[in-house]
């Protein structure tokens, strides 16, 4: 889990998140994307889904769509970000404190999942391509 | 007879946890517990703690006696005929669950027609999917208008089907409308079905006479009330629960065991399988003694006047919607939304604020779906709840929306 200091507390929805929130990056849709996965949280409503485009097991290009709260579309943005460019290899390998420590702020028990839903696309979505390689 | 009113200030010392300076608004999910019901099964443990129905030493007699004499008190808490009618569960849904196994089993057939609402939580529309797709039956749900309250029209009709059951709430759990459940029960029983109105959220807040009701099964849980989790209540007229076959089989229920076969205890330990939640029982014994001390005829109409505050208080909020119907017509339940704004984004923000709210669809996903919605925020209320905890709400929204504006 990563650091947090009472400052990042008070943070919360404050710049950063609602940032994402408000601005989400790299949100829309690809057109014939070579990945497309949505996930969603029956329990709150959040959806998220992605479109990535593979060149030479490159993250040439991604979109998310998605409705839901502040954190669970925040995450998703990050995200993006993070994974435009990289190598699906190395995406594959994001883990859940990556993301964690990316959003940078408390996430209490019952937001574990608002925060990880882009995660569980990117993980689903990136094996599923690798099933149809036939690798 | 004019109506009591509750000493809120008062009341609020019999809970210790509001020493901790929350605003407690998710009753509907689970209520506080006062020290009377605390102590009562806290003096269980230290000092009578034993087994009930087999000991014969004087603790294990106690314990017996306490636990029987709470029965008493939930008999007479909703006016049933007798104990016998009154079978201690884990609380609702296992008393729905119950009647679907032990009298669904048995009397749902292929092609029968199953009642329900729109309105209902999960817990009394699971059973009965899972019972409908055993026996070949099928389920039909009454449907709201456009004010949250059940098309009488639509149940009408559907009574003309002739349903063998028909299960419905007293008061939504989501959205807090309180249903004309007299009158839609003597309409069921005219058209000849066994009829189960789920009282998780009625039998805490106004009171409830099961007899004057004239349905065949009540459920309700104690944790809703004041008492711990873990001990609820089935009610059921005595001849259809002397016609049931056991739920659970094993411990308390049985009166013998031979190799050959086994017969079974009298009402209501025919249901009471294994042994039993002693204390959580007798917990429930001392908020129904506690619930009964306020009159429930006071403890409605100090809801009312706090549920009248808030939606006053809320509609003025821009941007937020209401579910459901007017004050009078509702429980202690305001369902709402605010533009722009997540009910968990928004359950966040509260809880900075010691404000305790639910955030979710309320185990009622077919009226969220229903309502074209995902999940909406609920703030409920009870006995202990003050005017200011409602301020404190309407503080954190517009915190809230200052933050996403």
């Amino acid at each position: 889990m990563p650091e947090l200091s009472t400052a990042a507390d008070d943070q919360f929805y404050r710049e950063y998140i609602l940032d994402h929130f408000k601005n989400p990056r790299n949100y829309g849709r690809l057109e014939s994307p070579d990945i497309s996965h949505e996930e969603d949280n029956p329990l709150c409503g959040d959806v998220v889904g992605m479109d990535f485009r593979v060149k030479d097991g490159v993250i040439e290009d991604i979109r998310f769509h998605g409705r839901g709260c502040a954190i669970s579309q925040a995450s998703a943005s990050l995200l993006t970000e993070r994974l435009k460019g990289l190598p699906l290899e190395q995406a594959k390998k994001i883990s859940k404190d990556d993301v964690l420590g990316e959003l940078g702020i408390e996430i209490s028990p019952a937001r574990i999942k608002c925060a990880l839903l882009s995660l569980k696309v990117l993980k689903v979505g990136a094996y599923g391509l690798a099933d149809e390689d036939g690798e | 007879m004019a109506i009591r009113t509750l000493d809120v200030a008062a009341i609020r010392k019999d809970f210790p946890i509001f020493e901790t300076g929350i605003a407690y608004l998710d009753s509907a999910n689970t209520s506080q517990r006062p020290k009377q019901v605390t102590g009562a099964m806290m003096e269980y443990f230290e000092t009578y703690n034993s087994n009930i129905h087999r000991a014969a030493y004087r603790i294990a007699e106690e314990a017996t006696v306490h636990y029987e004499a709470a029965r008493e008190k939930v008999r007479a808490f909703i006016n049933a005929a007798s104990t016998k009618e009154i079978v201690y569960t884990r609380g609702t849904t296992e008393a729905i669950n119950l009647v679907a196994y032990s009298w669904g089993r048995k009397h749902i057939k292929s092609g029968d027609l199953i009642v329900l609402t729109i309105l209902e939580h999960h817990s009394n529309i699971v059973p009965w999917q899972i019972l409908a797709a055993e026996k070949g039956a099928h389920i039909e749900y009454v449907d709201i208008d456009e004010k949250g309250e059940l098309r009488q029209d639509q149940f009408a009709d559907l009574l003309r089907r002739g349903p063998k059951l028909v299960a419905f709430n007293l008061v939504s759990n989501a959205m807090g409308t309180i249903n004309p459940a007299r009158e839609m029960v003597a309409a069921a029983k005219k058209a000849g079905a066994t009829v189960l109105v789920d009282g998780a959220q009625s039998t805490p807040h106004q009171p409830v006479d099961v007899r004057a009701l004239g349905c065949d099964f009540y459920a309700f849980s104690g944790h809703k009330m004041l008492g711990p989790t873990g001990a609820g209540i089935l009610y059921g007229r005595r001849e259809l629960l002397e016609a049931m076959d056991p739920f659970m089989a094993g411990g308390d229920m049985i009166r013998t065991v031979r190799i050959e076969g086994t017969t079974y205890h009298d009402l209501p330990w025919k249901f009471e399988a294994g042994t039993q939640a002693i204390a959580e029982v007798i917990g429930l014994g001392a908020a129904v003694d506690y619930l009964s001390g306020l009159g429930m005829d006071a403890v409605r109409a100090h809801e009312l006047e706090i549920t009248e505050y808030a939606y006053e208080a809320m509609s003025e909020v821009d941007g937020l919607t209401v579910y459901g119907p007017p004050p009078s017509r509702r429980a202690g339940v305001i369902s709402f939304s605010l533009d722009g704004i997540h009910p968990h984004d928004l359950a966040t923000i509260a809880d900075r604020d010691q404000v305790c709210l639910r955030a979710g669809h309320h185990c009622a996903m077919p009226l969220m779906t229903r309502l074209g919605l995902a999940a909406t925020a609920r703030a409920s209320i009870y006995v202990y709840t003050l005017k200011s905890d409602v301020d404190r709400l309407v503080s954190s929204i517009t915190e809230a929306q200052r933050i996403f504006a």
